[in-house]
């Protein structure tokens, strides 16, 4: 089973050291969260952690693999979804989920498209353009794509921002049914989440 | 699917549900080409001197207006970073979007250019080189432009940047498609100048993609 590792990371913004000499792993089954301040850099910690941001020192291993080397390999087994949820104004819900879905390689059908719309509550909305949607049913969206994706480990930024109880609640279920598969996920959040956290990682600012 | 269709077959549909730009792109060089005539004067002989060098500048800066949006509507909205932790190469989604650029932009300007041409009174021969320079010229345009976009993303007064970093990377292009044109009004082989701008092309369409690929990966991070 895949595990992810990350070994004294250290990243500075600009003249600004945000943490260092951070280490944890994420097994297989299990979810971590990470929890700050604002401004304490759980961002740029995922940030790190997916390949977007280099750190400063320090080395993020997948499969005991370093997902630099990795690269493709890595990145299609994760799932990255941070503040800007990459969702086209122009498109409809349904064309948003079925691009986000064909860019990682794994198209969903028709039907899966109606159906996971439909769990997350969108079903009726699903084809007018997303401009007209709220910023919760634009989260929900994004929950859609968790339902879909084949991806083993999820990098969530603030997954629960702007959404109702009843969608807290839905994500809970979703990471709780992730988990259940052998999946891991590295979730930063200042909420609590229903799901049992195997640890947490604290950065302070 | 691979990258580039993707990138390429999204940015297309985009554009055809939001074609206020391309619409927009199009008008301007459609007017500004008409204003010329109006300005300078119906004299033959002036206009069919002016008038590639005048196709080529309008040609140039409306490819130039559609510029900043080409990466920049998809950093804002996060679909940037999706793509690039997506299992694709950078190199392949990043070409789809130029070339997708290109067709919504520079295919158009190409096709419309004989047309506003005829009003400068050029005769055929140089009308289809005129069009022939630009097939070679505006993807240069588009690959040079699309990367100084993604050098000034997230720049501050980004504008502003773009247009001082790419409208002198353009003048090269300009000088010899409108040199083209202006060789085969003249009498003259217009084939050293499209051999250059076709030369210029291979180059670029080799050494672009990569420099668009490193100014994204520094703008993402």
């Amino acid at each position: 089973m895949s595990t992810l590792e990350i070994r004294s990371l250290a990243c500075s913004r600009g003249d600004t050291r945000l943490f260092r000499d951070v280490s944890f792993a994420v097994a297989a089954g299990e979810w971590v969260g990470v929890r700050g301040a604002n401004g304490s850099g759980k961002t740029t910690l995922l940030r790190c952690v997916a390949g977007l941001t280099r750190p400063d020192s320090g080395s993020v291993t997948w499969d005991g693999k370093s997902t630099s080397e990795s690269g493709a390999q890595f990145r299609s087994a994760m799932l990255y979804a941070g503040h800007a949820a990459g969702i086209k104004d122009e498109l409809s819900a349904a064309e948003n989920l079925r691009d986000a879905l064909a860019l990682r390689e794994a198209p969903p059908s028709d039907e899966a498209l109606r159906e996971s719309l439909g769990a997350v509550g969108l079903g009726r909305i699903r084809h007018i353009p997303a401009r007209r949607l709220s910023a919760g049913q634009r989260r929900r969206i994004g929950m859609a794509r968790l339902v879909l994706d084949p991806a083993t480990l999820w990098i969530l930024d603030e997954p629960l921002t702007a959404l109702d109880s009843e969608g807290e609640a839905m994500f809970a279920s979703l990471l709780e049914r992730h988990l259940q598969r052998g999946g891991s996920a590295l979730v930063a959040t200042h909420h609590a989440i229903g799901a049992r956290q195997a640890r947490e990682v604290r950065l302070s600012a | 699917m691979s990258g580039f269709a993707w990138a390429f077959a999204r940015d297309l549909r985009l554009a055809w549900r939001h074609p206020g730009e391309t619409l927009m792109v199009v008008a301007f060089f459609v007017l500004v080409a008409s204003l010329f005539p109006l300005g300078v004067g119906a004299e033959p002989q002036t206009l069919r001197r002016i008038g590639s060098g005048v196709i080529w500048v309008c040609a140039l800066l409306a490819a130039f207006l559609s510029l900043s949006s080409l990466f920049a509507s998809d950093y804002a909205d996060g679909s940037l970073e999706q793509m690039a932790l997506s299992p694709h190469p950078m190199a392949g989604w990043a070409t789809g979007k130029i070339v997708a650029h290109w067709t919504a932009t520079g295919l158009p300007l190409t096709i419309l250019s004989p047309l506003l041409a005829m009003q400068y009174g050029l005769d055929a021969a140089t009308l289809g080189t005129l069009a022939f320079g630009l097939v070679l010229g505006t993807p240069l345009l588009s690959l040079l432009g699309a990367a100084c976009s993604a050098l000034t993303l997230g720049a501050r007064g980004g504008g502003v940047l773009l247009a001082l970093l790419a409208l002198p990377l353009f003048v090269p292009v300009l000088i010899f498609g409108a040199g083209a044109a202006d060789a085969q009004a003249s009498g003259l082989s217009p084939s050293p100048h499209l051999s250059l701008l076709a030369a210029g092309l291979i180059v670029g369409s080799m050494a672009l993609p990569p420099a668009v690929c490193a100014a994204l990966r520094i703008a993402l991070d």
